[in-house]
């Protein structure tokens, strides 16, 4: 490699240092509450004890790749759509998209709440017509709904993103070469956009994973997540720093190998998809 | 001869403005017909609708007998070469030849022996495992003839298909796509820009301007015969002048009457007379039916192409002998040089190389995508 000239280390150095503040350093430092006990010793003790929580583990998997599952299903024939619209219509699409994003992420959880709570709109409605109230909020369902809600542009987006660049003209050829409508979609548009579909699992299923606040606030505390497990052994004080900090590490371990995983299976495609 | 297309009465619009006018034109079987024309004379519009990606507002498709105005692009017997090949990224070479094939369902064996034949075909044999963006804009191209042919097509439209390759390249695939239209014994239906190209090219030449047909025949007809001022213009250089027909076989121009081979208009009509530059003989004053300076030389190789001003007329002529600029020269030009054309809309627009310059035939080349 060539020696970078100091222009172009004058054009690294934010990066770098943000980086080192915010990503490295705080990785070692969880490194070193992970591996260390209360007395700060060496151990691993704070892994011994992980089974514990193995049931909080697989609920958030299972959420989140619930979540993400339904995220897909809504995000991609939307995206398909939106880029059969006008131009317009399209930037219009867009901001609708974007538009939660701009909005608080608690607050928007809130307003859930305002909804779905047994006194809440919904039930307000249904309550003129003489049924309910229904319980809606606190439930399981509840949670994957908020899940899906905070996480859909972040599907969406990548996928239209992705989409929208696919040459008009290939698929007027496979058109040509006798593909259906359903070929199409299926040989050229699918294949095609399978980058945009898997930044946008990505971009779904890693937040997910490992959130916490939606949890509580639309399950009712009922279902801790791995998330929730985390904030709350934080909160109990610096004793259990070194359990969270196990906690998250082996999270974060989980987190990779899938996305390993994923990049694996989408490697027959062109180029490897970086969040 | 049997018609494989017809295309009868179509027009049709985009935003209000009518790109194709009364179209009819006639496709035989198994021919090399060329829709030639400058950019946005609606000629890729017209392979458009062959190929079943636009539904014309009026007129009628007839595809061997049968209309198929309603039939879809998928269903129909046609394929196309694409202007920038439309070649599928994802797939390597043989996935994009066996495309069609796999949409038919055929079985694994006749795919990879249909393949590994028309990868033959267009020499490409052994590049099976390929990826798309590892070729080269002629290999390319080949693979996206070779896509199309698999699937046995009874006309293969091409879409200004040679347009992206350099000069030499170019002069290749079209002998060999001539070749393998021969070979195969099918149908091409070619739009391009380039009347060298449809001069070479094709059995018969369609140019279109402003969404209409201008003139139909065999590159000699439309070269010799041209029938307005726009075609003959836009097919190799004329000078094209005001004239007047006397009677039968005696036309007048720039001042003189000339003995000419062309009958058949009224006593002293009107007419665009038209002489190719290759066809005037520069000859001494004394000699010379018309007189006047040469204004500009230009050395190009095989020829000098010489402007000559003849009573504020610029005429331009291809010779192979020296002139020098401001020298008295006088024109001679033999009757069977002269073609007589009736007025038409196009009249006086073209054919005086007064602003002549050559550049604006290189421009030309670097047409984008109609529509």
């Amino acid at each position: 490699m060539k020696k970078s000239s100091l222009g172009q280390l004058f054009l690294r150095a934010p990066y770098v240092i943000w980086s080192a503040l915010f990503i490295i350093i705080p990785l070692f430092i969880m490194g070193y509450y992970a591996l260390t006990d209360a007395n700060g010793v060496f151990s691993f003790s704070n892994f011994a004890n992980l089974g514990r929580y193995k049931n909080a583990f697989l609920i958030s998997l299972l959420y989140a790749f619930i979540s993400t599952i339904i995220t897909l299903i809504i995000a991609y024939p939307l995206a398909y759509f939106m880029t059969k619209c006008k131009p317009s219509t399209q930037r219009f699409m867009m901001i609708l998209t974007m538009l939660p994003m701009w909005t608080n992420f608690l607050i928007r959880t809130y307003s859930w709440i305002t909804i779905l709570s047994n006194t809440g709109i919904i039930n307000t409605v249904l309550q003129k017509f003489g049924i309910g109230p229904l319980h809606l909020i606190n439930r399981p369902g509840t949670v994957i709904l908020g899940m899906v809600y905070d996480f859909l542009p972040y599907m969406i987006l990548p996928i239209f993103n992705v989409m929208s660049k696919i040459d008009n003209s290939l698929i007027g050829a496979a058109e040509d070469l006798g593909s259906n409508r359903l070929n199409v979609i299926k040989k050229v548009i699918f294949p095609l956009s399978l980058p945009g579909v898997i930044s946008g699992i990505t971009m779904v299923f890693v937040p997910s994973v490992s959130t916490f606040y939606i949890s509580q606030k639309l399950g009712g505390n009922k279902t801790m997540l791995i998330g929730d497990v985390i904030e709350y052994l934080f909160n109990l004080g610096p004793d259990y720093y070194n359990v969270a900090s196990s906690i998250s590490l082996v999270l974060m371990m989980i987190i990779l190998v899938s996305l390993f995983i994923m990049n694996r299976v989408s490697d027959g495609e062109d180029g490897g998809v970086l969040i | 001869m049997e018609n494989i297309i017809e295309l009868k009465n179509i027009s049709m619009s985009f935003e209000n403005e009518k790109v194709l006018d009364q179209i009819n034109l006639n496709i035989h079987d198994k021919e090399f017909i060329t829709l030639l024309g400058p950019s946005g004379c609606g000629k890729t519009t017209t392979l458009r609708i062959i190929a079943g990606f636009l539904s014309p507002d009026e007129g009628d498709i007839v595809f061997a007998g049968e209309k198929i105005n309603g039939v879809p692009a998928y269903k129909r017997q046609v394929n196309t070469i694409f202007q920038r090949y439309a070649l599928f990224p994802h797939l390597n070479v043989f996935e994009n030849v066996a495309f069609g094939l796999r949409i038919k369902k055929l079985p694994e064996k006749e795919i990879k022996e249909k393949v590994e034949e028309m990868l033959k075909l267009v020499n490409l044999s052994g590049m099976e495992k390929r990826k798309i963006h590892n070729l080269s804009g002629g290999q390319q191209q080949r693979v996206a003839i070779a896509r199309a042919i698999a699937n046995n097509p009874r006309v293969l439209l091409l879409d200004e298909p040679l347009a992206a390759l350099d000069l030499k390249l170019r002069k290749d695939m079209q002998n060999e796509l001539k070749k393998i239209q021969q070979q195969l014994g099918i149908t091409f239906v070619f739009v391009t820009h380039d009347q060298e190209e449809a001069l070479s090219m094709s059995d018969r030449v369609v140019v279109m301007d402003n969404g209409k047909i201008q003139q139909i025949g065999t590159p000699k007809d439309i070269y010799n015969e041209p029938t307005n001022a726009f075609v003959a213009d836009f097919i190799g250089e004329s000078n094209i002048l005001d004239g007047i027909m006397k009677k039968d076989y005696l036309a007048e121009f720039s001042g003189q009457t000339f003995p000419c081979l062309d009958a058949g208009f009224g006593e002293n009509e009107k007419v665009d007379v038209v002489v190719r530059p290759e066809d005037v003989d520069i000859v001494p004053i004394e000699k010379g039916m018309l007189t006047g300076t040469v204004t500009s030389v230009t050395f190009l190789g095989v020829h000098y192409e010489i402007i000559v001003d003849i009573g504020g007329f610029k005429w331009m002529i291809q010779t192979t002998d020296e002139h020098k600029e401001n020298e008295r020269v006088g024109l001679y030009i033999e009757p069977d040089a002269i073609h007589i054309m009736k007025k038409s809309e196009y009249s006086g627009k073209y054919g005086d190389y007064s602003s002549y310059s050559d550049e604006i035939d290189h421009l030309s080349d670097l047409e984008e995508d109609e529509e």
